[in-house]
């Protein structure tokens, strides 16, 4: 198997992935959201803030195409670098499959770039953050983020130089704990953001529950279409080998 | 007499050389978070190019995705 075998198998996986993320977010999703919204709107006519000038694109576009942009988007974008990331991997984590490899890869991607970046900065729907404090927020989430990954890399790195020496229960435990107890640090030590306010706490819970549920749709059908897409490939390499051999062997 | 040795449940993978891997994984890198920049952040925090066409057309989906938004 070559890199472009994994870059093709995971644009294609990630497709998909994009596509459940699309249906998930529209359905459960896009109810609170829309709750959110009213209560934004109620509240700037209150205060008399109001959208800075600019596009304005229609909330039926936003929640459709607009959304289906983004969540296909993410989920290509996500899928290439799964792909390549199980390529990397291929061979490197011990004497497991390359469908077993991949779906590590998924499992580990899917809690270092979504589940636990989550768990600090949950999603938040609109009228809850605040404004000004954009940059301060994308900054902080995307440090949590850039570190949980690392951290990740560096454990699962890890976890394969010491494979050889403690076998397979005691290296996954010191590289599951390594990561653990760096991200748990990161997020003692890093600010909390609390903008939440008088924001309604049913419908705050709904939209964070509809969020998690549409990026574990997308990590969870990413990893299931990659894996099966690689063990196709694999047979059809394992089937093409053996009537080589056969052929050699006549 | 030779006692058959049971197969071994793992197999053997080759791995792809790291320096049959490096352009791709740096051209997959560049552009994948390069997508996810525009998908994500652009035009909140940084915006290139200046204004919120792209903020106001993947909105729902940075909401939705995690992403900090407004
Ligand atoms: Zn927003």
């Amino acid at each position: 198997m070559t890199p472009r075998t994994f870059l093709v198998h995971g644009l294609l996986a990630g497709l998909f992935a994009g596509i459940a993320a699309f249906l998930v977010a529209h359905a459960l999703g896009e109810p609170p959201l829309e709750t959110a919204i009213s209560l934004e709107q109620e509240h700037s006519h209150e205060s008399g803030h109001e959208h800075e000038n600019g596009v304005t694109v229609s909330r039926e576009n936003q929640s459709t195409w607009g959304l289906a942009t983004g969540t296909l988007a993410i989920g290509a974008a996500l899928g290439g670098l799964v792909g390549l990331a199980a390529a990397v991997a291929l061979g490197r984590l011990g004497r497991i499959r390359a469908t077993q490899s991949t779906a590590l890869v998924a499992l580990v991607g899917f809690v270092a770039v979504a589940l636990v970046p989550f768990l600090k900065y949950p999603a938040t729907p609109p009228a809850v953050g605040d404004p000004d404090t954009i940059g301060h927020r994308t900054a902080l989430y995307f440090s949590f983020l850039g570190l949980s990954v690392l951290a990740a890399i560096a454990a699962v790195v890890l976890a394969a130089r010491l494979l050889p020496r403690l076998g397979t229960y005691r290296t996954v435990l010191a590289a599951a704990g390594g990561y653990l107890v760096v991200m748990v640090l990161a997020a003692e030590l890093m600010p909390t953001v609390d903008e939440v306010g008088s924001f309604p706490a049913s419908t705050l819970w709904e939209f964070r529950r509809s969020s998690i549920t549409t990026l574990a749709s997308l990590w969870a059908v990413l990893g299931v279409a990659l894996v099966g897409l690689v063990g196709r490939t694999q047979e059809k390499l394992a089937v093409e080998n053996a009537r080589r051999e056969l052929a050699a062997s006549l | 007499m030779a006692i058959a040795t049971p197969a071994a449940p793992t197999v053997d993978v080759p791995a792809i050389p790291l320096r049959q891997l490096l352009p791709w994984l740096a051209f997959t890198a560049l552009l994948g978070l390069l997508v996810i920049f525009f998908v994500s952040a652009d035009q909140g925090a940084i915006s290139i190019p200046a204004g919120n066409a792209i903020h106001e057309w993947v909105h729902d989906g940075r909401h939705l995705l995690g992403y900090p938004c407004h």
